[in-house]
């Protein structure tokens, strides 16, 4: 089990989270024409080895979006916070 | 190396099985190849066998970071099927399909190709009904397909819940008869024989960690046995391109995630096809040293690690009692995890790169493993033609970015597809 630091509700397990995804993915504005933005936005990931900035769901809890930081080789959870909270990186290259 | 016969199997016996000679060779890495694979999972053995087979370039070398077949090819429940539905999955499938059945002759090396039929059950009229339409498209498309009615069914497999208390009744099943499973390791053993038996340099224990660029071509590979120079590079990688790729500075539309496996301790003859659920994801085999074999959905979250987590497994077992009831009692013997190359449309990427000459195999999603020999043989022209071979030309890279997406679910840009 992923013991995920709620904002809300504290430490929960993963299994009352639902995954969303990479959370540095900025949706470009509305007005935006290019293909190229749309393209890198909706298809493109970094999909780092190492730590990844990503969004869960609590669903089975408060439903609110929490972002997380965690390790994806270890699966260490370095940090977590609201979605527009800023969680550091570690500042080691910890092996991208 | 010797032909594997039946005359080397009683020779042999008769020796004591002392006088076997090694399978493949172990060679030094050479300053510098015309291809270089990286990745000796089957997908990187196949190309290089086809490389040297059929285009005749034998100046190749195979580099593998661990042993041979470490990676998914070992690791996967070893379903092979080509029950696709868009034209451009189902052609290259069945091609693949078509070059299993012939593989053991092939690489004079036994893949225990059992086509045992593959079967997915059917839960309400809505899923038959979308049942009928995917066999409609296979048997379009020349592939065998049956939809069977739950009487059918049930005669094929009695021991699914057919009872009354049934969670989720069968109402029927589409099933491909010339699906089935192979023998994993066998198939990697059996391709790095092959490969080597015609020039290609297999070398383990050497992973690729950087890369000599210039201008837009990669000229040489750091690896951890010293620097090796390409004329041409394929990655067939898997759940490790991101990583690869992120050295080169390349973003694709891939996630790597953690697909958990399980086999139980082994019993007498009685699960004959693969079986797979249709309302919950999970699905079953029998291997040939009576395990049962089965799998259930990704872990759902991005993973390099190989291992995956407890709730998925409790997920899984549920699924696997709803389906068949009488292996409560079973014990588990193993589980394990690898790492999978999620494409944002559910199926592959095989093709050329931004990078000149370099070419890419990945995003297999759940099922690369039935497409080892279909995945070596496109890709292996792709990279002797520098083009597609006309069963990868859709499955390339760009079809993201022109808007040619390859979605049998239909169900838009998500990591998570089959
Ligand atoms: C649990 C599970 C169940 C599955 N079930 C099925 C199934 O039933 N049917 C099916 O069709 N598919 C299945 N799959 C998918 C299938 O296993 C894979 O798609 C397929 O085996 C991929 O083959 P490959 O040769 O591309 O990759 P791999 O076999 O993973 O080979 C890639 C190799 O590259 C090496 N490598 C990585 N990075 C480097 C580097 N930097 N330098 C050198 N070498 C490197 C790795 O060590 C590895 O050996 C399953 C996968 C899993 C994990
Ligand atoms: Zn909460």
């Amino acid at each position: 089990m992923l013991y995920i630091d709620c904002p809300y509700c504290g430490s929960r397990g993963h299994e009352e989270f639902t995954y969303i995804g990479d959370a540095t993915k900025k949706r470009p504005d509305s007005a935006e024409k290019s293909d190229s933005a749309w393209f890198d936005y909706v298809y493109l990931r970094d999909n780092p080895r190492g730590p990844h900035l990503e969004l869960w769901h609590h669903s089975l809890g408060c439903r609110e979006v929490v972002k997380v930081l965690r390790n994806t080789l270890t699966h260490e959870i370095l940090g977590a916070g609201r979605p527009g909270d800023e969680i550091a990186m570690p500042d080691a290259e910890t092996e991208r | 190396m010797a032909e594997y016969s039946v005359f080397s199997l009683v020779r042999n016996a008769l020796t004591g099985h002392k006088n076997w000679q090694r399978a493949w060779r172990d060679p030094e890495p050479k300053p510098s190849y015309d291809v270089v694979i990286v990745g000796g999972g089957g997908h990187g053995l196949a190309t290089a066998f086809y490389l040297a087979k059929v285009h005749g370039i034998r100046n190749v070398a195979v580099l593998e970071k661990g042993w041979l077949g470490g990676g998914n090819t070992g690791r996967n429940t070893t379903i092979v099927r080509s029950n696709y539905m868009l034209d451009d999955n189902s052609h290259f499938y069945e091609k693949s399909l078509q070059l299993w059945e012939q593989l053991s002759h092939e690489l004079n090396f036994n893949v225990m190709f059992s086509q045992r039929g593959v079967l997915n059950l059917a839960h309400s009229d809505g899923q038959m009904d979308r049942f009928a339409r995917r066999g409609n498209s296979m048997r379009l498309n020349g592939v065998d397909a049956e939809l069977l009615d739950r009487n059918q069914v049930k005669k094929m497999v009695p021991h699914l819940d057919f009872s009354e208390e049934a969670r989720f009744p069968i109402y029927g099943g589409l099933l491909q008869p010339r699906g089935g499973t192979a023998r994993h390791d066998a198939v990697a053993w059996g391709l790095a024989r092959g490969a080597d038996r015609l020039g290609v340099d297999i070398i383990q224990n050497c992973e690729v960690t950087g890369f000599k660029r210039s201008g837009n071509r990669i000229e040489a590979v750091e690896t951890s046995r010293g620097t090796i120079g390409c004329g041409k590079i394929g990655f067939a990688v898997a759940g490790n391109t991101g990583y690869l790729a992120s050295r080169l500075g390349l973003k694709l539309p891939i996630e790597s995630h953690v697909l958990q496996a399980f086999v139980s301790e082994p019993l007498k003859p009685f699960f004959d096809h693969v079986v797979t659920f249709g309302a919950e994801h999970f699905y079953l085999s029998q291997s040939d040293k009576g395990g049962l074999v089965f799998g259930g959905d990704l872990d759902m979250y991005n993973s390099y690690a190989q291992r995956g987590n407890l709730p998925t497994i409790d997920h899984v077992m549920r699924a696997g009692l709803a389906m068949v009831p009488s292996i409560s009692r079973l014990r588990l013997l193993r589980h394990w995890g690898g790492v999978m190359d999620m494409s944002m449309d559910g199926s592959p990427i095989i093709g050329k790169s931004p990078i000149d000459n370099l070419y890419l195999n990945c995003g297999w999603c759940y099922g690369g493993f039935k497409a080892t020999p279909g995945s070596g043989w496109v890709f292996a022209h792709t990279i002797a033609e520098d083009a597609p071979h006309p069963l990868n030309a859709g499955l390339r890279l760009d079809r993201f970015e022109r808007g040619h997406l390859i979605d049998e679910e239909a169900t838009g840009a998500v990591p998570g597809k089959h």
